[in-house]
């Protein structure tokens, strides 16, 4: 659906490059005209914003299902869909299905799977899925044992321009791991493998990134060790860049107490001080983006003895007010709030989205940054309630959102 | 084998209800003295509900030991043991607890059924609640699972061992038998007993519940075991690690072994049982090291020859000479399994002070 009239949201605070500023957003044809003080055009459709926060819609970079609804409440107008599906996203048809799944109120950026099958061995067809609309190239939910393929597909990615987005767990420590090593996982009784697996395929997936000069995304760093690499990188100028998700920097594996399979998580929670580094490292510009990791699963995956069940929680909705902690927290301010969600994101994608400037798709969310809500697992937008936030109240909700200049109904 | 010098019983076990030994003891009023509606774990006792499981299985090892070995107490009750994973002494020994009780005991081998998939595991404990059972017995492979059908069912439920979390009715036994052995010394507390838990540590439920266990009654815990089978963060449990097999003997006045759980492991922890005998078995020689009198124990089936040598695990020593303990923890096993499913059926029997109404006014957190 394209935009018919012109929008303009005025009486708005507006998240612009240089800040916030008193104003709003004029968007024609599906983009962004003008920005901050501005006059509304004879006839076009008027929104006051009512001193709200004006913000770009969220990019959500590392999704593993298209969940309209729990995007639309989180005010995610895009996505980065993760390959791991059934059937993966290694071919060029399921990749331009997936492309246009969203349409026309969201928009999946598919993001195509390394090997065949996500197995690891063979380069799945990379240049055709690119050509198909991927954006990116994953290993998926698993690392890519084979430091040889590893190199080939980090060479062939950087030949054709593509980001190649690494799960980082080196997979012979992990092995069947539900948990990572620590008092907790050794009271409970689970399969846990030590903290130090994601630095050591840290530590290599830098190093074959850098041989090859491809650009790597590691999707979640969780550990201070592997933060520590990721930030010698940057400092020594290589294109490497880190996501994280909410859960790693509200949570410990203390979550994990009475197996409360809502949390497991891959990589698995961290203990305390793994928390902190990661909250650092959003404080100092090490971690580059939050993305929700949205993963809804039911209780066929989710009610069942811990190891045995399914990894991932249902991220999109709670995405915005656990990342607005961190500003009523003063680990970051606004601004660099919606970098991490919006603007970074979109640039890692490549598109031009992700901020609130002329010339930009007229993706827009209007925050009240401020109201409070609970976290209810039972009652959630998306297709699945599987959040480990259950009960915690949050503040911080999307009141109103625009893909492309068309309001989104909710 | 000299039989133990019993505690102090009654001539003939009460009919319902508490015994008279815990009867007239420190004990809070009623369901207050064991306000649990199953039992899942060690980790959520306090010290005196676990000797109140202690003094009540006294009544049955005495019951035990005479020749007619039944009571009515739970005559007209179903129990069901309900095994996801192979055991035979386990549920054995339950199913034998249920019967002398009087009640109906049914066995489910879930492990030679179709019932493996996790995705099952949900309906198989709606199923057993519609058929109305008083009391559940549940191992499991996956740790967590029996709390997961207990969630999910009316009646008591007892983990017979989930995955490698917890097994309370084994530390449940090895404290009684533990308990026992230091009587016939005239010691009746485990206050600064100095216990080694020593093998497969990482792998057993059995060291997890008995270190819970041996702690709450005042023991102190060393584990031993090599590196790839020492869980991370067991010395946040409070308790000495050790990689070293002599050290963590000297002086030991319990060594408690454990069986290498080849079948749970998951690549290669050891290189060779005759390498894990070298390092780990219990020798006569290794046994030296320990305090005199040192009481040697195993949760069984043992590995002869592996983490313990025959001679060892069957030392026949008087009631103040090194001395091994393994059958009378078999013995207790049974009596320590009928006070559990005794203690978490009093509700349904209707014992005065344990009812629902009454737990309820008297704040009984039935949890």
């Amino acid at each position: 659906m394209r935009q018919q009239r012109a929008l303009t949201i005025i009486g708005g605070k507006v998240l612009t490059r240089s800040g916030l500023q008193a104003g709003g957003v004029r968007c024609v044809d599906g983009m962004i005209a003008e920005v901050g003080e501005i006059t509304p055009h004879e006839g076009d459709q008027l929104v006051d914003a009512g001193g709200l926060l004006v913000a770009p819609g969220l990019v959500d970079y590392g999704v593993f299902a298209v969940d309209k609804p729990a995007f639309h409440f989180g005010g995610i107008t895009r996505a980065a869909l993760m390959p791991d599906r059934p059937p993966p996203l290694d071919h060029p048809a399921r990749v331009r299905f997936a492309a246009q799944s969203g349409k026309p109120d969201f928009w999946v950026h598919p993001l195509a799977a390394a090997t065949i099958g996500l197995e690891g061995e063979r380069l799945a067809e990379l240049a055709l899925m690119r050509d198909a609309g991927a954006r990116g190239v994953a290993t998926g939910r698993r690392w890519i044992g084979d430091s040889g393929v590893m190199l080939r597909l980090m060479q062939y990615a950087a030949m054709l321009g593509l980001v190649v987005v690494a799960h980082s767990e080196d997979a012979g420590l992990i092995g069947n791991a539900a948990a990572t090593a620590g008092e907790m996982a050794t009271r409970l009784g689970l399969p846990s493998a030590p903290a130090e697996a994601e630095a050591l395929a840290v530590a290599r997936d830098i190093a074959l990134a850098e041989m090859a000069g491809a650009r790597l995304h590691l999707r979640q760093v969780t550990t201070s060790a592997a933060l520590d690499l990721v930030r010698a990188a940057k400092v020594r100028g290589l294109a490497v860049t880190a996501g994280v998700t909410p859960a790693h920097f509200m949570l410990s594996d203390l979550a994990l107490q009475d197996f409360r399979t809502f949390a497991r998580l891959s990589p698995p929670l961290r203990e305390e001080a793994d928390r902190q580094a990661v909250l650092a490292a959003i404080g100092d510009g090490t971690i580059d983006l939050v993305a929700s990791g949205h993963d809804p699963r039911g209780p066929e995956d989710k009610r069942l003895p811990f190891a045995d069940a399914a990894p991932g929680m249902a991220g999109a909705e709670t995405l915005l007010a656990m990342v607005l902690t961190l500003v009523r927290d003063g680990v970051i301010g606004i601004e660099r709030a919606f970098e991490l969600l919006a603007r970074n994101p979109a640039r890692l994608l490549g598109v031009e989205a992700g901020e609130l400037r002329p010339g930009a798709e007229a993706d827009i969310a209007l925050v009240d940054p401020v109201r409070p809500w609970v976290v209810d697992s039972s009652r959630m937008a998306a297709a699945a309630g599987n959040t480990p936030f259950d009960r915690q109240p949050v503040e911080g909700r999307v009141t109103a959102l625009w893909k492309g200049g068309v309001a989104v109904e909710s | 084998m000299a039989p133990a010098p019993m505690a102090p019983t009654p001539p003939t076990p009460p009919a319902t209800g508490p015994s008279a030994t815990s009867r007239r003891s420190r004990y809070p009023a009623g369901a207050l003295a064991f306000p649990h509606r199953g039992l899942l774990g060690i980790g959520e006792l306090e010290t005196h509900e676990i000797l109140y499981l202690l003094d009540e299985a006294e009544q049955w090892v005495a019951l035990n030991r005479r020749p007619a070995k039944h009571v009515d107490v739970l005559a007209g009750l179903t129990i069901i043991n309900a095994f996801f994973e192979n055991s035979t002494r386990t549920l054995l020994s339950f199913e034998i607890a249920g019967k002398r009780l009087g009640a109906d005991v049914v066995n489910m081998h879930a492990a030679q059924s179709s019932v493996k998939k996790g995705e099952t595991l949900i309906d198989t404990a709606m199923t057993l609640n519609a058929m109305r059972a008083d009391a559940i017995v549940i191992r499991h492979g996956s740790s967590g699972a029996v709390r997961l059908i207990a969630d999910k069912v009316d009646c008591p439920v007892i983990n017979a061992g989930d995955g490698q979390h917890e097994h309370p009715t084994q530390a449940l036994l090895d404290a009684l038998a533990l308990r026992h052995a230091l009587r016939a010394r005239g010691r009746e507390e485990l206050n600064g007993l100095l216990v080694t838990i020593c093998g497969d540590v990482r792998h057993s439920r059995v060291a997890r519940s008995n270190i819970l266990c041996l702690q709450a009654l005042g023991a102190i815990v060393r584990v031993c075991a090599p590196p790839s089978l020492m869980p991370a963060g067991i010395e946040r449990m409070g308790v000495a690690p050790t990689f070293d097999f002599d050290a963590a003997l000297a002086g030991a006045e319990v060594v408690m072994m454990l069986r290498l759980q080849s079948e749970r492991m998951e690549g290669q922890f050891v290189p060779s049982e005759r390498e894990f005998r070298r390092l780990y078995g219990l020798t006569p020689e290794r046994l030296e090291r320990a305090a005199p009198g040192v009481i040697v124990m195993h949760p069984g089936p043992m590995n002869r020859g592996v983490e313990i040598d025959s001679t060892v695990a069957d030392l026949a020593g008087g009631p103040h000479e090194a001395r091994s303990i393994i059958t009378d923890q078999v013995e207790m096993g049974v009596a320590i399994r009928m006070a559990c499913l005794e203690v978490l059926t009093r509700r349904v029997r209707g014992v005065p002070g344990w009812g629902g109404d009454n737990a309820a006014q008297s704040g009984a957190r039935w949890a």
